[in-house]
């Protein structure tokens, strides 16, 4: 199939097939999935830039598809997804600033791919401590949620950290009665700040930082950070994707072909989080990061992208 | 169980079958007309073409939603 806007000669069957996964992956886990959008994209020839943007657009496609069907499960906190909105925005410009800045010092890809492995690695290796940690323990539940109260329930070998950041009472504190949790303000665009950073930083929506974040600095139940994640990125990536739009990097017809794949995707990665509980999902979160980083490590090796 | 189990399967892969015939339809009456005027807004108007953009694939994202689901629902009411 002949895309015009990018020039490209793409296999519709590929992009459908490649977009279900991805769906899958962001029902399940709350992420864009750009880690392997972006090379699978690349691998059938699209740009680079072509490939960042339009996996932009499919981003908001995939995530209004499972932020829906999470709302639905009462999954998602929208008090706490607008404001982090704020604070993803900001830290997005600042991210691609930092790029810019990076560029004109000419080492941008030494730099953004150590910092990408870097973060990757050190998501998992604490991610795999953590919840295995939390499955061991007597308090770890195994068994997945059923009700809203099981699922403001989630035990965590991190807890402790997590309650003193709640703690501190820097004004204004912020109630967010779907999620149980009492926080500052502060703290929540601080979370949304560096998630947006590094989504300026390394590319799509940075679901594999903010998610995490939100579970072990904020306290959010994992059911609930998983949704509200996916709502959140539909504001972020939509502003992305506008953004990319006018400097001609999204081909929208890649992206309305890739979604329709991901829309049955999303939804059964949705659904699936219910026979799941909190320190499952995160445990099987780990290689999401560490195929990141094998991605990034092939590519510095080799010199070639993916 | 496992009848059940069965049953939701069937239900699964009878929903991707109808799917798959919608959105092969899809392609060849929507996406390949829109091909055209998609690309004459993005070499000329660049700022409506973000804009047309995001509306598409949220309107996309809402109307696939919604046949997914009715499709969800009535493959499992049958098969109940």
């Amino acid at each position: 199939m002949f895309f015009p806007i990018s020039g490209a000669h793409i296999s519709p069957i590929y992009l459908v097939v490649v977009g279900f996964f991805i769906g899958i992956l962001g029902g399940f886990f709350g992420v864009g999935g750009s880690f392997i959008a972006g090379p699978a994209l690349r691998a059938v020839g699209l740009d680079w830039n072509f490939a960042v943007g339009t996996d932009l657009a499919h981003i908001v496609g995939k995530s209004v598809v499972a932020a829906k069907r999470h709302r639905a499960l009462g999954n998602v906190d929208l008090k706490l997804g607008l404001i982090m909105a704020v604070g993803t925005i900001g830290g997005a410009e600042v991210g691609a600033q930092l790029i810019q800045m990076l560029k004109r010092a000419g080492n941008v890809n030494l730099v953004v791919s150590v910092v990408s492995i870097a973060v990757y690695v050190s998501i998992s290796s604490f991610m795999i401590w953590e919840s295995r940690k939390t499955l061991r323990s007597k308090k770890g539940a195994t068994a997945a949620p059923t009700t809203a109260a099981a699922k403001k329930h989630d035990p965590s070998s991190f807890a402790h950290v997590t309650r003193s950041i709640q703690r501190w009472k820097i004004w204004p504190m912020i109630n967010l009665p779907a999620s149980g949790v009492t926080i500052s303000l502060w703290v929540i665009l601080l979370v949304a700040f560096v998630g947006g950073l590094f989504s300026g930083f390394l590319g799509g929506g940075a679901g594999y930082i903010r998610m995490p974040s939100m579970v072990y600095v904020l306290g959010i139940p994992t059911h609930l950070a998983v949704g509200t994640d996916l709502f959140e990125i539909i504001i972020s990536a939509s502003y992305g994707t506008f953004s990319h739009a006018i400097k001609g990097n999204v081909d929208i017809l890649i992206a309305l072909v890739m979604h329709t794949g991901a829309a049955i995707g999303a939804q059964i990665g949705a659904i699936s989080t219910q026979y799941f509980a909190g320190p499952k999902i995160r445990l099987a979160f780990v290689p999401l990061p560490l195929i990141g980083a094998a991605i990034v490590i092939y590519t510095l090796m080799t010199g070639h992208k993916l | 169980m496992k009848k059940e189990t069965a049953k939701t399967l069937r239900a699964f892969l009878i929903e991707l079958v109808i799917y798959a015939v919608l959105v092969v339809g899809y392609f060849f009456l929507v996406l390949h007309f829109l091909g055209e005027s998609l690309y004459q807004l993005e070499i000329h108007h660049r700022y409506t073409y973000g804009v047309v953009a995001i509306l598409l694939i949220i309107g996309q994202a809402v109307v696939l939603e919604s046949v997914t689901t009715f499709l969800l629902r009535k493959l499992r009411g049958r098969s109940e």
